[in-house]
């Protein structure tokens, strides 16, 4: 086990070496420079040349690769051009609005999806079963801005339930420990503040957990399928257990590790592709984050940014590879 | 003896796609108390949906009991609720299935699985329920029952997880167990150690076995009593001794005549010619008269009823009588030949 860990994690220097080099050669490759959208079109070009042999732009581009990843070795994630901050502390707060949305999302999408798919198999061929698989088709290809600027319409200008934007009320706000808000506010016993910000998520929550939540109920479904038609599920009803014990117990357990597998595709989905919702709802979260930078070609800040992303997503599938044997006691990591 | 199980003129039909397929069709028997019953027939023949229709476990909405009863000491079985049927289950009736290597739940230790089995219907500790577990596995012969109560049954040989079957089956002391083809899928020597096993079972306690099988050496091994099931229907009945001596039916006495035999060289096996008829294509009349070697015209006609034969043997055929003697005749004559030799 230890061993497999350790093999997983020295894996994950070529996949992130690779990764730095795509994102390196694609940023570069993008017409225009930061320099450039500093000064305005106006500047001229010795001033803009100046500002890039300051930013070190000046140099090869081998150069300038060689001395990122020397930075990145030594765990510093660099400087922003823009703002000139360090961004290892920069992108903390950002990461943690995503990475909050995302767990909220992700919850919404598994209890609802999970058991919406285990209900559909379980009565195959029912009234259920058709309207929950009508629904996840929708869920799965309904536009994810659409569905964000109808729920805003619907629940924050129409009703004014909830907000439609920002992670709290910006009269009453929130002091961030964690970043993880709904986490803050409980240490620091701010009920209202908890309430706040939970209103908050709600919103943006659905509208990104929609599709994640169409793809688990369609996963789950099938998976549930192939299980309850086993062997050892016709020997559990033999037994006379109850069929809430044969789904969840006996036939879930077994028909998990492709639900999983998603689930664990799904967060990373969620970590950098949450940019349509988070410009819509607008949360500061990390897509918002990288996407500005990208505007103002702040290479740094991409590249990190892109880079702490993925290194999430690998971490996260190995976690999800370590699960599998606890669902499944025929697999042993060496 | 008492009679534990009577089914009466059950019969259970699927709904498919293609129409109605009538598995089972007008089929009674009884199962008394310590006996044990053995039924036998092809596939197709409506022996498992037999068993499935006692359990309640048909399929969700495809298999359906559309006429006659199942009585189970004084209980009707037929549209049971699913919680008074739950509580039967397992408890005073259970089952063992044809597939050993994947009727367990690979997620879940063997100890697990019985002590669930127990804890269901008793009302016993972890520890205890854990603790009979143990013993269940030493009666049916797993050796090291205390390191194995722990394993997953995925490091268990097929020989193995059967015995475990049948220790879940044996945990609440069912009073009818229901063993659906339980040695179909294991090796020869392995199937001999089965059936020594619920020899075993039958001579220590007052169960009732109910043994599906197409195997007539099982039926040999174990029964008392034989039902011969073909096309939904019960053909005949009788007792171990006069199926093998002197079969009424041509349908028994053709699955007599194809089991080899040792003593005698031929070049060619005997064999049953055709096959068992398809639901959509059933022939009308006897539904054994296409593939009979004693078929007349009016069986093509009128279906035969069972017969009852004055020692309890039971047969659906115009030419019982004449059949029974014939197969008497004959093995009386083939034990002369054995006994000159």
């Amino acid at each position: 086990m230890k061993s497999y860990i350790a093999r997983r994690l020295l894996q994950l220097i070529p996949v992130l070496l690779g990764m730095s080099i795509v994102v390196f050669a694609i940023i570069h490759a993008i017409p225009g420079d930061p320099a450039t959208v500093i000064l305005g079109d106006q500047a001229t070009p010795e001033t803009v040349a100046d500002l890039k042999a300051e930013m070190g732009l000046d140099q090869p581009i081998t150069t300038q690769y060689a001395s990122y990843v020397k930075d990145i070795v030594t765990g510093d994630l660099g400087t922003s051009l823009k703002t000139k901050k360090p961004i290892k502390e920069e992108i903390i707060p950002y990461l943690m609005a995503t990475v909050e949305l995302m767990i909220i999302s992700m919850v919404i999408a598994i209890i609802i999806g999970v058991n919406a798919g285990i209900l559909a198999a379980w009565r195959r061929a029912s009234w259920f079963d058709y309207s929950a698989m009508l629904i996840a088709l929708i869920g799965v290809s309904i536009p994810v801005f659409w569905l964000g600027l109808m729920e805003q319409w619907i629940f924050a200008e129409k009703f004014g339930w909830l907000p439609s934007t920002g992670r709290m009320n910006a009269r009453e706000p929130i002091e961030a420990i964690t970043g993880l808000l709904l986490l803050d506010t409980t240490i620091q016993g701010n009920w209202t503040g908890f309430v706040d910000a939970f209103k908050h998520l709600i919103l943006p929550g659905i509208a990104l957990g929609t599709i994640p939540m169409a793809i688990i109920a369609r996963i789950t479904r099938s998976s549930m399928l192939e299980v309850l038609n086993a062997d050892y599920v016709r020997t559990a009803r033999a037994k006379g257990l109850s069929e809430l014990k044969i789904l969840y117990k006996h036939s879930l357990k077994n028909a998990f590790a492709p639900v999983l597998t998603i689930i664990g595709m799904l967060v990373g989905l969620l970590l950098g592709g949450a940019v349509l919702t988070e410009t819509i709802f607008g949360w500061p979260g990390i897509g918002r984050y990288i996407y500005d930078a990208i505007g103002s070609r702040d290479y740094p800040v991409i590249q990190s940014g892109i880079l702490l992303v993925s290194t999430i997503f690998v971490f996260v599938n190995l976690f999800v590879d370590l699960l599998y044997a606890r669902l499944d006691p025929r697999i042993k990591y060496r | 003896m008492k009679p534990l199980l009577t089914v009466s003129g059950l019969k259970t039909h699927f709904f498919t796609d293609e129409g109605v397929v009538r598995s089972v069709d007008g089929v009674s028997f009884i199962v008394s108390e310590g006996e044990t019953i053995g039924i036998v027939g092809e596939s197709g023949s409506g022996k498992s949906v037999t068993a499935l229709s006692i359990m309640n476990l048909l399929p969700y909405k495809k298999g359906k009991i559309v006429e006659g009863d199942i009585m189970f000491q004084d209980q009707s079985l037929v549209g049971l609720k699913p919680k008074e049927m739950r509580a039967i289950r397992g408890n005073d009736i259970a089952m063992i299935f044809q597939e050993p290597m994947t009727s367990l739940n690979p997620g879940y230790t063997i100890g697990d699985q019985i002590s669930e089995a127990i804890r269901l219907h008793k009302k016993v500790r972890r520890k205890e329920a854990r603790k009979r577990s143990v013993d269940l596995l030493t009666e049916v012969g797993i050796p090291n029952a205390e390191r194995m109560v722990d394993e997953y049954p995925h490091k268990l040989s097929g020989g193995m997880r059967q015995r475990v079957m049948i220790a879940m089956a044996l945990a609440c002391d069912p009073k009818l167990l229901i063993a659906d083809e339980p040695t179909t899928a294991l090796d020869v020597t392995i199937q001999a150690q089965i059936l020594e096993l619920i020899q075993k079972l039958k001579n220590d306690s007052n169960t009732s076995i109910l043994m599906i099988t197409h195997d007539l050496a099982v039926v040999s091994e174990v029964c008392d009593r034989v039902i011969v099931m073909y096309a939904g229907r019960v053909v005949e009945e009788a007792s171990v001794k006069e199926i093998f001596e002197s079969p009424s039916h041509p349908y028994t006495k053709g699955l007599i005549d194809s089991i080899p035999s040792i003593d005698v060289e031929v070049e060619w096996l005997k064999t049953i010619k055709g096959n068992v008829p398809i639901p959509s294509q059933m022939p009308t009349g006897c539904k054994f008269s296409p593939r009979c070697q004693y078929a007349m015209e009016r069986c093509t006609k009128e279906e035969p009823e069972l017969t009852r034969f004055e020692s309890g043997q039971k047969s659906r055929c115009f030419l019982a009588k004449e059949v029974k003697d014939e197969t008497t005749i004959i093995r009386s004559q083939e034990l002369e030949v054995a006994l000159s030799d």
